[in-house]
């Protein structure tokens, strides 16, 4: 489009410079042109406040933990996994699990923008969008890891996943020790978000990290 | 665009500071500005890669001052101006110039869950075979466009392995400049950290991108 450049210049500073009047303003206008219902902006939210979150990624994985036949379906074709537990839909229709191994660590970013499996894990924490993640989690992976915590032998392959088309990436952690008597739900409330993103291990029950 | 969002790779941006116990939303304005995106009617031909597209135009300083829903903000803005449907001075006090239309097809609350869960395939059937095997050896072509491209610079003119071919998907370029589709075979290149970073990197450790079959050559 010929006009792509035609208001940005003066976009920033011909509307107001506080973010909540900014967006009050929008949504007030778009309501007054029919162009937005405002309680569907409510459902959205609620959808994503409530029901959508790292809770149904964590039911993935502790599937693949205890059902072997699911984790080989799951890394061999993560949609068709995730879709027989129902919990594909916007921002991850498309969907690779990558697994962590003693010797494997996955990281997953998206260095472009803020690509992230919605469905999964709800949406993005600040850090994950931010500046620093998104340009160090390619050239310096390792490093990413040690402000985590996480410090990897040298030994291990670190693999990152830069998440540059409409495929979402998943990170299967390891099963901690120590768990081999826990249901499968009991296993759910082990994972963790940062887990599923590769930028944390899940410890033993009852230990520290 | 050769913009400030192709930061994979620079150095100079601080800590990453995670937060514990993170809320889902910071800000209200946050939270009505992600939910307004999604329940808006967008102009027609709008898409998701045409809406990254237009956050990468914002001046370097905003991109790099304003947070991501400020960045949801921006884009939306910026569509709705170029499409002609509001104008700076209606965005500025919210409320619509005299005489405009009003529409009464907005989406409604109970179509959200649907549009949810179900939302969003981008695989396409294409005729043509894909044109690369897994396993082949791939060299990135150095392409600088100043529209929307997933080709990071760090990832141009690089040797790789197709991985994975994730059959044939939107291609991203074509969706943001409003050309349509344009489906192309979609594949998961790796490539080995040193190939990309030099010597300093851990010569195990790779990187994989997605790639469309337009960004690459046979090596």
């Amino acid at each position: 489009m010929a006009d792509d450049h035609l208001h940005h210049e003066d976009l920033a500073g011909q509307v107001p410079s506080d973010p909540a009047l900014r967006i009050k303003a929008l949504e007030s206008l778009l309501v007054e042109l029919g162009l937005v219902d405002p309680a569907t902006i409510d459902a959205w939210i609620e959808s994503f406040e409530k029901r959508i979150g790292p809770h149904n990624g964590a039911k993935i994985v502790a599937r693949a933990w205890v059902d072997p036949d699911y984790k080989q379906r799951l890394l061999a074709n993560g949609a068709g996994a995730i879709g027989e537990m129902n919990l594909l839909g916007s921002q991850g229709q498309h969907i690779v699990v990558v697994e962590n191994t003693p010797i494997v660590h996955n990281l997953v970013v998206c260095t472009l923008c803020s690509c992230y499996p919605w469905p999964l894990l709800g949406l993005p924490p600040r850090w994950y969008k931010s500046a620093p993640y998104r340009s160090q989690a390619v050239i310096d992976p390792r490093g990413v890891l040690r402000e985590f915590g996480l410090e990897l032998g040298p030994d291990a392959e670190v693999r990152v996943w830069d998440s540059t088309s409409e495929v979402r990436y998943l990170v299967l952690p390891e099963r901690p020790p120590g768990t081999e008597k826990m249901s499968e739900a009991e296993l759910a409330s082990l994972v963790t978000r940062d887990a599923m993103i590769g930028t944390a291990r899940i410890p033993s029950p009852g230990r520290t990290r | 665009m050769n913009g400030i969002h192709d930061m994979g790779g620079m150095h100079g941006f601080g800590p990453i500071a995670p937060e514990a116990n993170e809320p889902v939303f910071h800000e209200d304005w946050e939270a009505r500005m992600f939910g307004l995106r999604r329940a808006m009617t967008s102009p027609r031909g709008f898409t998701i890669d045409r809406f990254r597209f237009l956050r990468e135009t914002m001046p370097p300083v905003t991109y790099l001052t304003w947070s991501y829903y400020e960045h949801w903000y921006f884009a939306t803005a910026q569509s709705l101006l170029q499409a002609g449907m509001v104008t700076i001075e209606e965005l500025r006090t919210g409320h619509a110039a005299a005489g405009r239309p009003k529409r009464n097809d907005a989406m409604r609350p109970e179509s959200v869950e649907a549009a949810a869960t179900r939302g969003g395939n981008f695989a396409r059937a294409i005729d043509a075979p894909p044109g690369f095997a897994v396993g082949q050896a791939v060299v990135t072509r150095n392409l600088n466009p100043t529209g929307h491209t997933r080709l990071p610079r760090y990832a141009r003119g690089k040797r790789g392995l197709i991985h994975h071919w994730h059959g044939a998907q939107v291609f991203a370029d074509s969706s943001a400049r409003g050309d349509g589709e344009c489906p192309q075979h979609l594949y998961s290149v790796m490539f080995s950290a040193r190939e990309l970073w030099g010597a300093d990197a851990a010569p195990q450790d790779k990187v994989h991108l997605d790639l469309w079959e337009s960004y690459l050559d046979a090596l």
